[in-house]
């Protein structure tokens, strides 16, 4: 984990490099991920939720922009994303719709891509929590199977790189849950 | 890889004595006697778990008959971590992102106070 934040670009500041994302296992059909920020909630809330805001950082990874970023926040609302690869202009959107809003507690909503690299919708459920000024933002995405998260988890988000045993560490861990259920 | 075979990759290393089993055989092939020894386990025990560890393709046999020694086999070990990692990286750049534009939120209203004063 280490080694990824000394590698990364951008905000390799110390305040953040502390804050570690882990990504586990919680049961069969979901993946979570839990990541704290140096903000208080209604800060972490709103650059997840206002459009001028995501479209800073969703996605947005070298040679992307998202050009589309649409997000009706509201229970039954829709939101739509695409983002866009400069070099070629291949473009990636996703859209859903939202089943619940706690602000600035709790978004769920459901996730389906144009052009599915997955079976059914997923849902998402994150979650803010501050504490001492700082918000845990948890994100967990329920797939329609098993085989559907596993699949997400090795599809070509982004180019590898190499194996890393602080990953397996995580990784045995999350199957460790995995298998007590 | 198929799912499948990640299914097996991750169920073969849930287990301690297998993932030592792995470790050791990073340093070299052992045979199944070889093996045994530190692990203070009969030989059909570890042999069970290297049946486990070879279905997944993680443990291969040598070429001597005799001894018939296991070696490590690194590729789906590698596959495996590495989707994760793919995963990981997208999200770790996202939130890196995020932490940048969360500074500069924080540090505007500050900027405009000391502005008006």
């Amino acid at each position: 984990m280490k080694d990824i934040n000394k590698s990364a670009k951008p905000a390799t500041r110390k305040k953040s490099a502390k804050n570690k994302l882990q990504i586990t296992t919680p049961s069969d059909r979901e993946l979570a991920m839990t990541r704290v920020f140096d903000a208080p909630r209604t800060l972490v809330w709103d650059a997840l939720t206002r459009p001028e805001l995501v479209q800073r950082w969703l996605g947005v990874r070298a040679g992307w922009s998202m050009p589309v970023c649409e997000i009706d926040l509201k229970v039954g609302g829709t939101y739509r994303y695409v983002w866009r690869k400069g070099d070629d202009g291949f473009e990636m959107g996703m859209r859903g719709v939202y089943r619940d809003i706690v602000r600035p507690e709790r978004i769920v909503a459901t996730e389906v891509f144009d052009d599915p690299w997955y079976a059914g919708d997923a849902l998402d459920t994150q979650t803010f929590v501050e504490r001492g000024g700082k918000t845990t933002l948890t994100t967990t995405v329920r797939y329609a199977s098993k085989e559907v998260r596993d699949a997400v988890l090795k599809s070509p988000m982004e180019s590898g790189v190499a194996e890393s045993y602080n990953n397996l560490e995580e990784l045995l861990a999350s199957t460790r849950a995995r298998e007590t259920k | 890889m198929a799912p499948g075979r990640l299914d097996a990759t991750f169920a073969a290393l849930a287990d301690p004595t297998r993932r030592a089993i792995l470790a050791r055989l990073a340093s070299g092939e052992a045979s199944v006697t070889e093996l045994a020894e530190p692990f203070k386990m009969s030989q059909p025990a570890i042999s069970k778990h290297l049946k486990v560890l070879e279905r997944a393709g993680l443990v291969s046999r040598g070429r001597d008959a005799q001894r018939r020694p296991r070696r490590r086999a690194a590729k789906p070990l590698a596959e495996a971590t590495k989707w994760l990692e793919r995963y990981r990286k997208y999200w770790e750049g996202n939130y890196q992102r995020l932490d940048a534009l969360l500074e500069e939120l924080q540090a505007r209203p500050k900027k405009r106070q000391r502005a008006k004063r």
